[in-house]
């Protein structure tokens, strides 16, 4: 078997003394389906900060393609594939619709490139399918900024995606909408499974359960359990966490 | 680059045309003010990339204004000088050999290079010193100003090297032109109106590149850009850098103009002046920004003769209603130039686009999103 | 260079520093509360200059300093309290623009000194029994500068006591925190940033009757010491009593130390240039306030 395409190892993430993420390890396949859920507070957003460089594991190691990844620049670690969706929407707010796709989609992003238009064409087109395909058509050249809060939700899944990048996290990517746009969501997600790895963060049980995938249950920072949604369900020590905690 | 209204274009036709005209138009006192502040108004133009479109709130500008003012100034005190004689200053403060680097800005070349390359480096420096490690904002504001502050101090206690308070003055050829000259007035004033006009489209095809729409990323959101892949410090950096250079070409014209660069015009206070041209104007528009120069400087000269003791208070009342009122500045009572541009160059046909999308979206309305595009 | 004279160079940078500390400490608080600079803090303390010469004009008898000292502490106040709600607290979430508006501010209220004080200035005299000096070990201490120094402790205990014990002090820390929050459980948080305004308004009052102490007041006389002031902040970190300390210290103590060897020119350079290496190695400052909710976008 060849080395996965994500690995953390004994990751540790302390915030003066709380352990938000307590010796983590975790191995993601390319072109799979991760859904990690654990109730508040379980460090599943601080998971996704540890990968993207947001914030330095304590100790431990993430590696990216055997690639050692925790201390390189932020912009370093998304050049090498990974990309991710916030939980509160970030969209570039001075930029329209479009050029917030085409930012995303542009390939070659060494700034010194960014005086000329070559490459521009080619992202534009894959921004143009991206548009579509998030339906923000008719929204195409309006500022970001000025979008509700929905359309930035998906406006800012439509620019992950137009990264291609490999590794695609998606913080509740379904967190505001309601039950026909989670649906759509996951069509969208379920899509992109097999040519990108994709590890989604939710609440959502409905929605878990429409993604189908391998199911990552965190707990104080710790990795509870993994498999299938159906032997979650069944597990007596999850079911207690999250009873316990309502 | 033409914008969308023909009015805007006719509007600027014709400003353009009357400053071609004004040689002819005005006398020679009132040309002499409108050529330094045409020069000014590179300052303004560079600010508006540097913090309308970059967020990044210089009030350090008069360093690189100096840098370039005196730069030139030097060049033209020893061009009055006869082989093995000092600039008068150093003969009073009794300095006997002239300091190497004086010595360099003999020649006109080097002078010119020295104008357009040492504040650019000198704001590439700060620029990467501070952006690297993410520091803007009201942070930046204040470390420019303390820059400002250590320029001015300086330049006055080196009175043997620099001129001290007084600065450079009375110097009378230029590249083998005499300044005194009407003929070389007019010149100059042309060699300004070419690069104010220059800098105004350079400056606008610099904001609607996609280095300009970067930087507007990076203004309001950092953190996405770098989680977009993109580093937001080269942007910056050169953004501050452009600003500079643009502010060191303004310093260099405006003594010329001007016959005299001294710590007065370079300090704190001319610094933070020089925000309020950007800001009068409106920080998002390059025209605006040239507009607002000449009209505060014109004010500034018409009050402060008339009443010297109302100055203060109307520039201070200026810096208030201009971030209260008056946000966008002049140009916003015109709606001249929108504030992020989304319909601008390499977008031509973006209503067209608009519409087919719109149609193609509202015959497919009830479809789900479709997939096929990601392939 | 002996012994004694860089002892007395250090206890120069400490009287230095307790300048600082008066000018730098309301910039700090609200800079930490608000992400605001108000740049006519310099003209506070202006104001607190002029405030103690018509005091001290009224009373001028050996106590005269400390009726001063009341007056430019209130009278500061009201000012900061009355800038914050009609310029200030219009422009939240905008501290750039918070920047330039209270630099008009400043221009304006320096024009002002000078139509009614004259450009010169007014002096004060200081109260006999500041005069002379404490003789220790060989080393001369003015009184004065001790006075200063005693001033800028009381004045850092003071303020530590009415954020530690008052329930002011609570709710101001409570924003500090976490403004949204504070605001979800019923702070008044506008009478918050304008409380902590006010108070380090009133701070550079006091700051201002001792400017007053050591020189005339001139119209400018704030503008002279408003930039390191501000480099304090920066080095401080946000909105930290130590930090602002702390930095002072480090500034007043560079500025002494490095006019052994230099000029002030060169000293006011080599300040510059250790804030923005220092920032190299901690851009949060000396006390960095650490959050997880760091940045929303």
């Amino acid at each position: 078997m060849s080395a996965p395409m994500l690995e953390l190892r004994n990751v540790v993430v302390d915030f003066d003394g709380f352990k938000a993420i307590n010796d983590l390890s975790l191995t993601i396949e390319s072109g799979s389906m991760t859904v990690v859920i654990g109730p508040n507070g379980a460090g599943k957003s601080t998971m996704c900060d540890s990968i993207i460089g947001r914030v330095r594991p304590t100790t431990g190691t993430v590696l990216f393609r055997g690639q050692e990844i925790q201390a390189k620049p932020e912009h370093d670690i998304v050049g090498l594939g990974i990309c991710r969706k916030f939980q509160t929407p970030g969209v570039l707010v001075a930029l329209s619709v479009i050029d917030n796709l085409t930012i995303a989609a542009t390939k070659d992003r060494r700034w010194w490139t960014k005086f000329g238009r070559k490459g521009e064409a080619a992202a534009r087109e894959r921004a143009e399918d991206i548009l579509e395909m998030v339906g923000l058509g008719p929204r195409r050249d309006e500022l970001a900024g000025n979008l509700s809060h929905g359309e930035k939700q998906w406006l800012e899944i439509g620019m992950v995606v137009a990264t291609d990048a490999e590794l695609l996290l998606l913080d509740e990517p379904t967190a505001g909408m309601g039950a026909a746009e989670s649906t759509q969501t996951a069509e969208i997600v379920k899509a992109l499974v097999g040519k990108h790895a994709v590890l989604v963060i939710d609440h959502d049980i409905d929605f878990v359960a429409q993604l189908g995938g391998h199911v990552v249950v965190l707990h104080q920072g710790q990795l509870l359990r993994e498999g299938t949604l159906a032997e979650i369900r069944a597990d007596e020590e999850v079911a207690a966490i999250y009873l316990g905690r309502a | 680059m033409p914008t969308t209204f023909p009015a805007k274009a006719l509007a600027g036709g014709i400003f353009l045309a009357l400053a071609v005209a004004a040689p002819w138009l005005l006398t020679p006192y009132d040309l002499n003010l409108l050529g330094r502040f045409l020069a000014l108004s590179l300052t303004a133009m560079g600010l508006v990339l540097l913090w309308g479109e970059g967020g990044i709130l210089s009030l350090g500008q008069g360093v690189f204004f100096g840098i370039g003012g005196y730069a030139i100034a030097m060049h033209l005190k020893l061009a009055d000088l006869g082989p093995d004689e000092l600039p008068d200053f150093m003969v009073w403060t009794g300095v006997e050999k002239l300091p190497w680097w004086w010595e360099l800005l003999h020649s006109p070349i080097l002078a010119i290079i020295a104008v357009l390359v040492v504040a650019p480096l000198v704001a590439g420096l700060i620029g990467w010193a501070m952006f690297r490690r993410r520091i803007g904002g009201v942070y930046f504001a204040l470390i420019t100003q303390a820059l400002a502050l250590a320029f001015a101090t300086l330049l006055i206690s080196q009175q043997d090297m620099t001129g001290g308070f007084n600065g450079l003055t009375d110097y009378h050829t230029l590249f083998g032109f005499n300044l005194n000259l009407p003929s070389t007035a007019v010149g100059l004033y042309f060699a300004t109106l070419i690069l104010a006009v220059c800098s105004l489209f350079g400056l606008r095809w610099l904001i609607a590149s996609r280095f300009g729409k970067l930087l507007r990323a990076s203004r309001d959101g950092s953190n996405r850009m770098r989680f977009l892949g993109y580093d937001p410090a080269p942007y910056k950096i050169i953004a501050f850098t452009v600003g500079a250079l643009l502010a060191s070409v303004s310093g260099a014209l405006f003594t010329l103009h001007a016959g005299v660069i001294s710590p007065a015009l370079v300090g704190v206070v001319p610094s933070i002046e020089m925000v309020i041209w950007a800001a009068i104007g409106g920080r998002h528009s390059v025209a605006g920004a040239l507009a607002g120069a000449l009209f505060v400087n014109f004010a500034k000269d018409k009050i402060s003769t008339a009443f010297p003791e109302l100055w203060l208070y109307f520039l201070g009342l200026m810096f208030i209603v201009a971030v209260t009122v008056l946000p966008k500045g002049i140009a916003g009572l015109f709606g001249a130039d929108h504030p992020f541009r989304a319909l601008r160059k390499g977008d031509m046909f973006a209503r067209w686009r608009k519409d087919k999308a719109l149609q193609r979206y509202s015959a497919t309305e009830t479809a789900p999103p479709q997939m096929e595009a990601g392939a | 260079m002996d012994a004694i004279f860089l002892t007395g160079q250090l206890f120069n940078g400490f009287s230095v520093a307790s300048l600082y500390v008066l000018a730098a400490l309301g910039l700090a608080l609200s800079f930490g509360l608000m992400r605001v600079i108000n740049m006519a803090h310099g003209e506070i303390l202006m104001l607190g200059g002029y405030l103690a010469y018509m005091a001290m004009s009224l009373f001028p008898g050996p106590l005269g300093l400390f009726v001063a000292m009341i007056f430019a502490f209130l009278g500061a106040g009201i000012f900061g309290g009355f800038l914050e709600i009609s310029l200030v607290s219009k422009l939240t979430a905008r501290p750039l623009d918070t920047l330039l508006a209270t630099w008009g501010v400043s221009l304006i209220m320096q024009q002002a000194a000078r139509d009614l004080f004259g450009a010169t200035g007014v002096s004060v005299t200081a109260p006999a029994w500041l005069d002379g000096g404490l003789t220790l070990a060989g080393l001369q201490l003015p009184t004065l500068r001790l006075f200063i120094l005693v001033s800028a402790i009381g004045v850092l205990l003071g303020m530590a006591a009415i954020l530690r014990y008052t329930r002011i002090g609570l709710l101001v820390r409570a924003v500090n925190q976490d403004r949204p929050t504070a605001a979800a459980m019923g702070v008044n948080v506008r009478l918050v940033d304008c409380f902590v305004f006010a108070l380090g308004a009133a701070v550079a009052g006091l700051g201002g009757v001792v400017l007053a102490l050591l020189g005339p007041v001139t119209p400018s006389v704030g503008q002279s010491y408003i930039v390191t002031a501000f480099l304090v902040v920066i080095l401080g970190g946000l909105g930290s009593i130590v930090g602002t300390t702390i930095a002072a210290l480090i500034i007043g103590l560079i500025t002494a130390l490095s006019q052994i060897f230099v000029d002030v020119s060169f000293a006011q350079v080599l300040t510059l240039l250790f804030v923005i290496v220092f920032l190299q190695f901690r851009p949060q400052g000396v006390i960095a306030v650490k959050s997880r909710a760091l940045d929303a976008e």
